[in-house]
């Protein structure tokens, strides 16, 4: 397998649409050839080689050929779109899209990924060893058809609307996920190791939704069913089997409805709650209040803008509501 | 103005009935003239084909479904954008393009002039809007009456004359081109939950039936002498075993006589009829019902239809029929947008996936051809695909392809995944019949354009008509694969709209001046229905009739058909 080693040089003013970096593209290039590829940068179109030095080429195949991604690549999208085979590995964090419709091969991530990672996935295995945001796994805004195949592995947490759609495939999530997991989702396997945060599986009519933690609240339209021994990880284990969406149509296969069905450990709710509900309340002390204050002196902020500064900074997740309060507070 | 001679092309024109005979082409201050001096540009078509402009005479390309289409669909946009260019703007979309991918795709495939099929008088001025942003092509739009409480309530009472005014009003007030019925009375019961699946089904409140619709509007239009006939979408659209309300509602034109200084002979156009020509009472023994219907439309020569062939893609379906909007997601479960429009319509909206591994698409997919091929007159036979409803307008070559190679259409056929109950539903298999190039150009040129009235402007190259001409890189003789076929009609080698070249090279040179078809009928005054209209609106339309009127700088190049009715 030849080996294409791309180091970010000059991080870019806006963010990059890197489409091009794939296997499939880089397959039979040399260094100079995979140079001369496009990158976009807002309405202006430039070359990989403007801002990564290339090492290396590409194999004869995609399949033969691996990526290697150094640098400070936060603002690089679209890293591994629609890549068919082959494999790329990328040492920092990524923005938006990365392995979006990936169909085959791998992708390895060793920071964090931004929103609509993986996004209308139908193969191949996407690893991401720190967190992903929103929309992991889901469909394209207004397609039906999410995540068809293949494995997600976020080693992290993920953010909201994960695996909206989903028709098949794997999401396995080590840490926790935000709200609207599993929206309409008809297939498909996800397993969550830490907490979910609510409003899981919306409109599902079928597929299964593991959530090791705790499910915040269930949705009222989940009825539970029952406790069954299901086989994870090849070990067996007691769920709480919830199934639903109980408002959906559901199709009927050998004369059995078919549901989206939801497992809980059983007794896993009793030790989990507690957790959750001390976070919500987090609050601000004083030193970070004062640190707020020098941070927006004479500006009027957003809430929103104070709300992801408070995220990034403090790493608590406060409600808009409260931020809001907030605000007015260092006002008076 | 430029002066154009097209040289030794094989020449296809049923108005002057040259079939494919090396001629040459004039064109001379944006019509079609006998010579030219010899400052005229010379294009070279020997080897190719020249026609007339192509007219299509159905198709969904603006107005507020249309754009709710766009909305709702950010995904057919995917992946499909193409950036702005020397001469064009950005554009993008499949099934349902923007406003610009739609003027320059229709003029690539030598079309240059399109009838947008159904305008809800509420919202005409969002239709004009787009017809306005939509380049190159001449366009017009039929308002839908079938649904109309103005229309009901005359029709009812027996008031023949304000019919006539109504309608000559809206016209007038809408900027529309003629008379559209969907779902005649179905719409307006979907308001109560119901439907008119026949045609003597009443509609709620109103009581009156769907053939008495359709008499009554057809009497109407023969009386007013409009420029085209009514054009209708009868009842119970799409569901197995409609055929027998298809041949109920042509009954009703059965032995009507045109009356009108157009040149027009039917008195009724069945649009997208492949969607009314199923049989069977279930999906499961759903079958194809062309054969009748066609031999229906073979005898009545009062008639005309476009075919509303299935092109197995994924599109968007779109339709003022709200009630089988609102069966479709029923059975595909995927999104709907529905919409009332007060006293006049209805619509809805519902993505679908044309796939040629279920059974009944594939049927769907032959029925529109067989009715292509059963049809023994093609100067009444029209090639559409109801755009979008059946297939995108970008399929029209891949249409006429399956018409003209027997091959073709064979190989798909075979290659359907029940091809065998597909076959046995079907009569396609056994249809060896190829259409010709003259025939080609009759269905798509000189018969819409005979059938909107506008055989002496439109459709065909005699003297003094527009210069609307195509030059396609193709030989009817010499075709040894037919994808030449489909490739050649996909992008003609010119184009000249009015006169004016918009495309050379298949590539989009021009945004040609664009103009907009309406019908002005001219009638004796009367008070009663100005009353009954400034009545209605005081009391139950949510604008005033001020901003209700099409005025006219929303029709900015305007090309008016005036009607003298009195």
């Amino acid at each position: 397998m030849d080996i294409v080693k791309l180091t970010l040089t000059k991080v870019p003013d806006l963010y990059l649409e890197a489409e091009n970096v794939t296997p499939d593209h880089f397959a039979g290039k040399t260094a100079q050839q995979i140079g001369e590829l496009h990158v976009h940068l807002g309405n202006q179109t430039a070359k990989i080689s403007d801002y990564f030095s290339v090492e290396g080429k590409g194999g004869e195949t995609a399949a033969d050929t691996k990526i290697v991604i150094a640098g400070p690549t936060d603002k690089v999208k679209y890293i591994g779109m629609k890549m068919t085979a082959g494999e790329i590995e990328v040492q920092g964090n990524t923005d938006m899209y990365t392995a979006a419709w990936m169909a085959g091969g791998k992708i390895h991530v060793k920071g964090n990924v931004d929103s609509f990672c993986a996004i209308g996935m139908t193969g191949g295995e996407f690893i991401v060893d720190g967190n992903a945001k929103n929309y992991l796994a889901a469909s394209y805004r207004g397609d039906w058809r999410g995540m068809q195949g293949g494995k997600v592995t976020v080693k992290g947490n993920a953010g909201s609307d994960t695996a909206t759609f989903m028709i098949g495939g794997t999401i396995d999530i080590g840490g926790n996920v935000d709200v609207h997991l599993g929206t309409h989702a008809e297939g498909g396997k996800i397993i969550i190791r830490g907490n979910a945060k609510g409003r899981v599986g919306g409109q599902m009519v079928k597929g299964d939704i593991f959530v090791l933690g705790q499910v915040e609240r269930m949705m009222p339209s989940y009825i539970l069913k029952g406790e069954e021994e299901v086989e994870l990880d090849g070990k067996k284990q007691m769920f709480q089997v919830w199934i639903g969406d109980m408002g959906e149509r559901h199709a009927k296969r050998k004369g059995e409805v078919i549901y989206g069905k939801i497992y809980v450990p059983t007794g896993a709710g009793e030790t989990a709650a507690p957790a959750i509900h001390t976070e919500k309340r987090k609050k601000l002390t004083d030193k970070q209040i004062e640190h707020l204050k020098e941070a927006f002196k004479d500006q009027e902020p957003t809430v929103q803008q104070v709300r992801t500064y408070i995220y990034d900074t403090f790493d608590v997740d406060m409600k808009p509501m409260q931020v809001s309060r907030l605000i007015d507070g260092i006002k008076r | 103005m430029s002066e154009y001679i097209i040289k030794n092309g094989k020449v296809y024109d049923p108005k002057t009935g040259i079939k494919g005979d090396v001629a040459d082409v004039c064109i001379k201050d944006g019509k079609i003239a006998d010579k030219v001096s010899s400052k005229a540009k010379v294009i070279d078509a020997k080897g190719k084909t020249v026609m007339a402009g192509a007219v299509d005479i159905h198709a969904h390309v603006a107005g507020p479904k249309v754009n709710e289409g766009r909305n709702y669909r950010p995904e057919d946009k995917l992946f499909t954008y193409k950036p702005t260019g020397k001469n064009t703007r950005m554009s993008g979309g499949f099934s349902i393009p923007t406003t610009f991918k739609t003027g320059y795709e229709y003029a690539r495939m030598g079309y240059t002039t399109v009838m947008e099929a159904a305008m809800p008088p509420l919202y005409a001025r969002h239709v004009h809007e787009e017809i306005k942003d939509t380049p190159i092509i001449d366009e017009g739009a039929l308002p839908v009456f079938g649904n109309n409480w103005f229309v009901f309530e005359y029709l009812k009472n027996n008031e023949m004359d304000n019919v006539c005014a109504y309608i000559a009003w809206l016209l007038k007030t809408t900027k529309g081109y003629g008379i559209k019925i969907v779902n005649p009375g179905g719409s307006e019961a979907w308001g109560w939950g119901e439907n008119c699946t026949t045609v003597d089904d009443p509609v709620p409140y109103f009581d009156i039936t769907p053939a008495e619709i359709v008499k009554g509007l057809l009497t109407a239009n023969e009386q007013l002498g409009l420029p085209h006939s009514i054009h209708i979408h009868s009842n119970n659209l799409g569901n197995p075993g409609n055929y027998e309300t298809t041949l109920a509602t042509l009954k009703i034109a059965e032995g009507v006589k045109a009356k009108n200084k157009f040149g027009r002979e039917q008195v009724l156009h069945h649009t997208h009829v492949q969607f009314h020509s199923y049989g069977g009472d279930s999906w499961v023994n759903f079958e194809s019902k062309a054969k009748e219907v066609a031999e229906y439309f073979n005898k009545n020569k009062n008639m005309t239809m476009d075919l509303g062939c299935v092109t197995l893609d994924e599109t968007t379906t779109m339709t003022a029929d709200g009630p089988f909007e609102h069966h479709l997601t029923s059975l595909n479960h995927l999104k709907w947008a529905n919409v009332d429009v007060e006293l006049e319509t209805s619509s809805g909206i519902v993505p679908y996936v044309y796939d040629p591994n279920i059974k009944v698409c594939a049927i769907q997919w032959a029925i529109g051809l067989e009715l292509g091929l059963y049809a023994k007159d093609p100067l009444r036979t029209f090639i559409t695909t109801d755009h979008p409803n059946a297939g995108p307008f970008t399929r029209y070559p891949r249409v006429i392809k399956w018409l003209m190679s027997d091959k073709s259409r064979q190989e798909m056929l075979k290659g359907f995944k029940h091809s065998e109950k597909v076959i046995a539903a079907t009569n396609l298999a056994s249809l060896d019949r190829e259409l010709s190039m003259f025939e080609i150009v009759q269905m798509t040129r000189a018969g819409p354009a005979k059938a909107l009235g506008l055989e002496n402007v439109f459709g065909g190259l005699a003297p003094g008509m527009d210069a609307d001409v195509v030059v396609y890189n193709l030989n009817e003789d010499k075709i040894k694969n037919p994808e030449e076929i489909e490739t050649a009609f996909s992008a003609a080698d010119c184009v000249f709209k009015s006169g004016t070249m918009v495309v050379e090279n298949r590539e989009v040179i021009s945004n040609g001046n664009k103009r907009t078809l309406w019908v002005d009928a001219k009638v004796p005054e009367n008070k009663q229905v100005e009353r009954d209209v400034q009545m209605k609106f005081l009391k139950f339309y949510s604008m005033t009739i001020n901003n209700y009127e099409v005025s006219n700088h929303y029709v900015p190049n305007p090309y008016v058909i005036e009607v003298d009715s009195n």
